[in-house]
């Protein structure tokens, strides 16, 4: 992938301003028949949705209580998990988008919620709703383009180091609310600054120490004591349900912007841009994942990534709703709806990650048959002289173009 | 939500400072939630908890007035007749805060409270509970405030003047106060049949309890205050307290106070009359970081809800003080006397949202 401003064939070159204008114009009426029909039954879809993790919640660490027997153990544990992205997903991420403020119920409004993650609220509202929703794909910009910690685009020179991408990518994907909550204090870039005696940043990353403290003694000491001789086995409970939960999310999220196809846009590309072409980014940036109603729910409704980033406030469970007339126009002005199952979706990311971590070519140009040579050439990039490296980074683009 | 009256004080504090450690420690297992937000799963009007209640029963009194029958929640402390309540209802999924005057009869055996509502054309609560609302319905409340209330030396002679829906909260006077013996209530309605609780107080007048003075306006026309006076010749004597439309308050009031007698009359409303509007602007929330647009005719509570903020709020009619926010930067109207209150960056004057328009662009610590 590379920006779009920079591609041979540029998917939008044949949509004029006037095309641009009329796409924000129909958006903008797409949203507001959803705002007014906003009602009672969106208001009972949330609180159902509350209820049902409460109970499945308090139910789970309930029969994990008895987790020394392993059935117990097992369903509790699934429960647990269930639980846990339940209220990160469909209800905790959506809640801070205030997507409910409407209903002016101050327990479900986004300036009270607080949700079962390492990051604490208000912060993850500045780096999510502000910075990553407004320059959605903007490399440079959007620091969701890989976290900070990689390389997501071709145009970003290839470095030795990217070869362990996949794997910090992996263990980023585990520990993800804990990545999260450091990318949202931007810590990596606090310490490259050396700005760590910030009073600031000191106040924010007390609020993350806090926070990740209370959430750490719920499930592995306060749940586990309360098992009595179980302590072990739940606190291993509680331990896999908050990967499960991470390794999902992480999913779902790689799933939004990262398949192939998914546009990014250059930082000078923004300057100026009209309503109706922040509506063309938020299209060409996204993906949607296919699946069930039950796969809708489990995914906060981010399976319908296009819609939530066109209207990031609207209710979650009017996505659905709204998707055939979104799709519906995207063909009309020959845009790429991305959408595919899970499993696909998430191969295709992974596949992305992989590919940009080695040099630009280099994945295309290996085969069964040259592998070997292909790997001498990966060493000689890897340790070689810069002149050599060079070379041969220019050979494996060049035979990749061929 | 900001509750404009203060918390009660728990009747049994040695149960409920125990109760309140308990929850702490058990908040170690619920965070980030807390455990009264499972609690109140299995009893949303238990001991502790925000206040709320439980329709019980709805009423119908007339083609457009009903008395709302309404569990209380256990911290619910009784009120004083005449008093009236805040009701937090979810109307079309949005909830919404209206104040009503209490009628019900201290003495009920079940301990329930009632409100009786006037169904207002195209008001949205109003309508909603006067034709909606079914039993069952767990509604918000606050604690009974208000001035509207008989001293407790009773005066021996008393009068009512009341129009519409504001023979609510004198009904609630009347049904607690039976020592009250020399009482004249002059009560108008369009008609018979819209005489909210008429058959009940044509009942008092028929045993001599009360003296009834009915106007139908649709065939008898307004009453004015010199009216009244014609009806009631010993008005001098009597403590009177007067509720109903502004206007009707406003022309009692300037003939009491020119009589000399303004000292003796009391008076509730349930709006506010607003006399000045203007230029409105842009209302930004310095905390929130919201900005709304707000016309010069709509108060900036209104026009923030709308918007989506959560707003302090109370009687919504400038007298509870239960909405005010610090003005840090602009300018704001007052609705009911035109009297634009500004402030300069860092100040923070205080403003009440529920009767202050926007006058020009502004900025409020919220």
């Amino acid at each position: 992938m590379t920006v779009l401003q920079k591609k041979p064939v540029n998917p939008i070159a044949h949509l004029t301003a006037d095309d641009i204008e009329l796409i924000g114009k129909e958006l903008d009426e797409i949203r507001q028949g959803v705002v007014e029909s906003r009602g009672e039954a969106d208001a009972r879809y949330i609180r159902r949705v509350i209820d049902v993790h409460r109970k499945v919640e308090l139910g789970s660490r309930a029969v994990l209580l008895a987790s020394g027997f392993a059935p117990a153990w097992v369903l509790g544990t699934i429960g647990l998990s269930v639980a846990k992205i339940l209220e990160n997903m469909e209800i905790g991420h959506n809640i801070l988008h205030g997507q409910w403020d409407w209903m002016r119920d101050p327990k479900i409004h986004s300036t009270t919620w607080e949700w079962d993650m390492a990051s604490p609220a208000e912060q993850w509202k500045h780096s999510h709703n502000e910075l990553h929703h407004t320059y959605t794909n903007v490399v440079g910009k959007d620091n969701d383009l890989g976290y900070g910690i990689m390389r997501v685009d071709e145009d970003q020179p290839w470095q030795p180091f990217h070869l362990g991408q996949p794997l910090w990518s992996f263990v980023n994907a585990c520990f993800f609310e804990y990545g999260i909550a450091a990318y949202d204090l931007e810590l990596g870039a606090v310490i490259a600054k050396k700005q760590t005696g910030d009073p600031e940043f000191r106040e924010r990353a007390r609020a993350v120490l806090r926070k990740i403290g209370k959430q750490a003694r719920k499930d592995y000491l306060v749940h586990p004591l309360l098992s009595g001789p179980n302590f072990l086995p739940t606190l291993a409970a509680n331990f896999v349900a908050n990967l499960a939960r991470n390794l999902w999310s992480n999913s779902v999220i790689l799933c939004g912007h990262f398949p192939e196809g998914v546009e990014t846009f250059e930082k000078r590309s923004i300057d100026g841009e009209t309503r109706g072409e922040w509506y063309l980014r938020q299209m060409l940036g996204s993906a949607n994942i296919s699946g069930s109603k039950a796969m809708h729910v489990m995914t906060g409704n981010l399976s319908h990534q296009i819609e939530h980033h066109l209207f990031p406030d609207l209710p979650s469970n009017r996505y659905a709703e709204i998707a055939p007339r979104i799709r519906d126009l995207f063909e009309r002005y020959g845009l790429t709806y991305h959408t595919a199952p899970l499993p696909q979706q998430v191969a295709s990311a992974w596949h992305k990650i992989i590919r940009l971590s080695l040099p630009n070519g280099w994945l295309e140009n290996t085969t069964a048959r040259n592998l070997p040579t292909q790997l001498v050439n990966l060493w000689k990039m890897t340790t070689g002289k810069p002149r050599v490296r060079r070379r041969l980074l220019r050979e494996q683009a060049a035979m990749a173009a061929a | 939500m900001t509750a404009t009256v203060p918390r009660p004080s728990p009747a049994r504090p040695a149960l409920s400072a125990l109760r309140d450690r308990a929850l702490r420690l058990a908040e170690l297992v619920t965070t980030p939630v807390l455990p009264a937000d499972y609690l109140d799963m299995v009893n949303p009007l238990r001991a502790g908890t925000d206040l709320r209640g439980r329709v019980e029963a709805v009423q119908h009194e007339t083609r457009d007035a009903a008395t709302l029958v309404i569990r209380p929640g256990a911290d619910w402390q009784p009120h004083v007749p005449g008093q009236w309540i805040r009701i937090g209802v979810d109307v079309d999924g949005v909830r919404m805060w209206r104040a009503y005057s209490l009628t019900s009869d201290l003495t009920r055996a079940d301990g329930c409270i009632s409100i009786t509502v006037k169904a207002i054309p195209g008001g949205k609560v109003s309508n909603h509970l006067v034709r909606r609302v079914r039993p069952g319905t767990l509604v918000h409340l606050d604690q009974a405030t208000g001035e509207f209330v008989l001293p407790d030396a009773r005066p021996e002679k008393v009068l009512f003047v009341t129009a519409g829906s504001g023979i609510t909260p004198v009904m609630g006077m009347l049904r607690n106060h039976p020592e009250l013996d020399d009482v004249v209530l002059v009560h108008s309605a369009p008609t018979p049949d819209d005489v909210v609780f008429g058959a009940e107080l044509r009942a008092l007048a028929a045993t001599g309890r009360i003296r009834l003075v009915e106007q139908h306006t649709d065939t008898a026309g307004l009453l004015d205050p010199a009216g009244v006076a014609a009806l009631v010749p010993d008005l001098a004597e009597r403590a009177t307290w007067a509720c109903g439309p502004v206007a009707m308050l406003d022309a009692l009031q300037e003939h009491w106070d020119a009589a000399g007698l303004g000292e003796r009359l009391v008076t509730e409303r349930f709006r506010p009359a607003v006399a000045a509007t203007g230029e409105g602007g842009t209302v930004s929330f310095t905390r929130t970081g919201a900005t709304v647009e707000a016309d010069g005719a709509t108060p900036i509570l209104d026009a923030a809800e709308e918007a989506g903020v959560l707003m302090p709020s109370g009687c919504r009619m400038g007298i509870c003080y239960g909405c005010v926010l610090p003005l840090r930067e602009g300018a704001v109207r007052d609705l009911r006397t035109g009297e634009v209150t500004t402030a300069a960056p860092g100040d923070g004057v205080i403003v009440q949202t529920c009767v202050s328009a926007a006058a020009g662009a502004c900025s409020l610590d919220h």
